[in-house]
């Protein structure tokens, strides 16, 4: 039998993310509610496979596991997933535990699925330096936060869509009204927005120390997308920028995000000491 | 005719089903009357009896000790309402054990009410239980059958999708602004025109916990009698439109025959909600407010071809349910009855 690895847990997270996504689709299909705290509990399984797995690997890797696309893309997952389970109940927005399921089982099953993404192992990509770690953890915990406001944005759209089409019954009448969403929609993108300006206030502090280790292409994308961010959430904060038009750009937003992943990785760590493969807990 | 097996449970009574409005009106068994019913047949016949008076239906549950006392209860009935025994014959509906409970049940699920799946009829049978506790009528059969009964058609409310989706244009014009503004008691509702429709649009937001109810209408008095009935404000008629953008909800319903609300005044008021949405519910023909409205973003129009299509598209998927829901009423009240011989050692 094979031994049980890092990938192994996150392949039994995923797992549990598709479950929930299979979940939350059937009940759609058959115009019923699914129980609000069975989602909540195979979410909560499905992340706690999943930190286990990050676990595992950031032990392999000594620091947080945020050395190559693979794990970037399962930190987002798993920062959405965390997000969810923390203030997920309070919105009592119906539907997010299932489109958090639905976002969480993409990312980590393409991150699963694409063996490039997982090829090259770097260990102690932060050089031993926590403020680094932090600043990178914050970051992509914001991405996150901007995951789960796509998600709620898509919302927007599919219930702003269904208006207008005077369809309002079958699985819309399972959507939230508009004003909630707008208003859970505006507190995710200032949460994200303001994670994202700490990470690169964290980050800065290392940058000004010594500017020669931070890769422009990097450094750009990351200002890049969290400058984009910033002028969302001051268009929306002066009305300049609401309804579908607002939902639209929230999520191409969050692709753009999705997407700076790779150059960003891509363009770091020239060379880094190859990890042990595979942890194995067995 | 062998006799009867158990318990001589029965329903009679008539309801819209049978009666139109002219005679259920002379059937009806207010308090008053329904206590001089059971003073006339007294405890010996009938030894447990229920009434329930609605306004689309009367009807007697009840255990006869013998079944001769049913003819003495229906003689005693039309006396008490003043109703010809040939006219009350013609329309009466009748059962008897299993059938009476299968009936019950399906009272008090909605599924026999005028506005399939209505919940309205749920509280009134449970009223209908507590005056014949009241009275002393209601005995060992009639608590087990009531009881049960209840408990059949909340499962039946649960299990299907019998009163889902609004079925009347007003409450289905407060449901579509529920998706839009969540909870209403923050939303501020000016309604257009104080006729039938407006009113009864006003009842429904109000109902809902509607925040703010306002009404201008073309003739002050009656705008200020409306809302002097629903606790609302009155806005004189030429003022509404410069105050346009104060409202989440606006909801037309004048006489009026060219439209009342221009785009243009929605568009310029508009600038000062943009966040905002705003939902226009033209309920008036010819229309009150002009179609160009719904084109603004964050705004949504609906008139009241677009309300009907919605309540019709409810009413359907109500009715796809009523042979599941009448399948589990049948099920439910063939195995009470069951429970019921097996006590009574029938």
């Amino acid at each position: 039998m094979p031994p049980i690895t890092d990938r192994t847990w996150l392949w039994l997270a995923a797992a549990c993310y598709l479950a929930g996504a299979a979940l939350g689709t059937l009940s759609l299909l058959r115009e019923r509610r699914h129980s609000r705290a069975v989602m909540y509990f195979i979410l909560a399984a499905g992340y706690a496979f999943q930190t286990f797995g990050l676990y595992l690997r950031g032990v392999a890797v000594k620091g947080c596991p945020l050395g190559n696309t693979f794990e970037l893309v399962q930190f987002t997952a798993w920062s959405a997933a965390s997000l969810y389970l923390l203030v997920g109940p309070a919105f009592r927005l119906s539907l997010l535990g299932y489109g958090t399921a639905l976002l969480s089982a993409c990312l980590s099953v393409t991150a699963l699925l694409v063996p490039a993404w997982d090829a090259a192992k770097r260990a102690h990509i932060f050089g031993g330096n926590a403020w680094i770690e932090f600043h990178a953890a914050l970051a992509l915990f914001s991405y996150g936060v901007f995951g789960l406001l796509a998600l709620v944005a898509g919302m927007y759209w599919l219930r702003d869509h269904g208006l207008r089409r005077k369809q309002v019954g079958g699985a819309y009448a399972f959507l939230p009204s508009i004003r909630d969403l707008d208003q859970i929609g505006l507190r995710l993108l200032a949460a994200g927005v303001a994670l994202l300006a700490a990470s690169l206030a964290v980050g800065s502090v290392w940058w000004l120390r010594e500017p020669a280790t931070v890769n422009l292409v990097k450094l750009l994308a990351t200002i890049g997308v969290f400058l984009a961010y910033a002028l969302a959430l001051a268009l929306r904060l002066t009305r300049r920028l609401v309804g579908r038009r607002w939902a639209v750009a929230c999520a191409l937003l969050f692709i753009a995000a999705l997407l700076s992943i790779v150059p960003v990785d891509s363009s770091r760590h020239g060379s880094r000491p190859a990890p042990p493969p595979e942890v194995a807990t067995r | 005719m062998s006799a009867p097996i158990g318990p001589l449970l029965f329903h009679l009574g008539a309801s819209h089903h049978t009666a139109p409005l002219a005679l259920r009106e002379k059937l009806a068994l207010p308090p008053a009357r329904a206590e001089e019913l059971r003073a006339r047949i007294g405890p010996q016949s009938l030894p447990e009896l229920a009434v329930l008076n609605t306004c689309n239906r009367v009807e007697l549950y009840g255990v006869a000790a013998n079944p001769a006392d049913l003819a003495i209860l229906e003689a005693a009935f039309c006396e008490v309402t003043g109703l010809a025994a040939d006219d009350f014959a013609a329309i009466r509906a009748h059962a008897t054990g299993a059938a009476a409970i299968r009936h019950l049940v399906a009272v008090a699920a909605g599924l026999e009410s005028q506005l399939l799946g209505e919940n309205e009829i749920f509280g009134q049978v449970k009223d209908a239980y507590a005056e014949a506790q009241a009275a002393g009528r209601a005995g060992p059969v009639l608590n087990r059958v009531f009881q049960k009964a209840f408990q059949a058609a909340k499962h039946i409310r649960t299990h299907t999708a019998l009163n889902e989706g609004q079925v009347s244009v007003a409450n289905v014009a407060v449901e579509l602004a529920a998706t839009i503004f969540g909870d209403l008691s923050e939303a501020r509702v000016l309604l257009l025109g104080a006729g039938d429709i407006g009113e009864k649009a006003a009842k429904a937001f109000r109902s809902r916990g509607a925040g703010a109810l306002t009404v201008a209408n073309r003739t002050p008095e009656r705008a200020f009698a409306l809302a002097q009935q629903l606790d609302a404000t009155a806005l004189p008629f030429e003022l509404f439109a410069r105050h346009l953008g104060d409202y989440d909800i606006v909801v037309g319903s004048t006489a009026a025959p060219d439209a009342v609300v221009r785009a243009a005044d929605v568009s310029a008021a508009r600038n000062r909600r943009r966040a905002l949405p705003w939902l226009f519910l033209d309920l008036a023909l010819p229309r009150d407010i002009e179609p160009e409205v719904s084109r603004l973003d964050n705004v949504y129009l609906y008139n009241l071809d677009d309300l009907a299509k919605i309540a019709a598209r409810n009413l359907a998927a109500r009715e796809a349910e009523v042979a599941r829901a009448r399948a589990l009423a049948s099920e439910k009240a063939e195995a009470l009855w069951q429970q019921i011989l097996a006590r009574h050692g029938a």
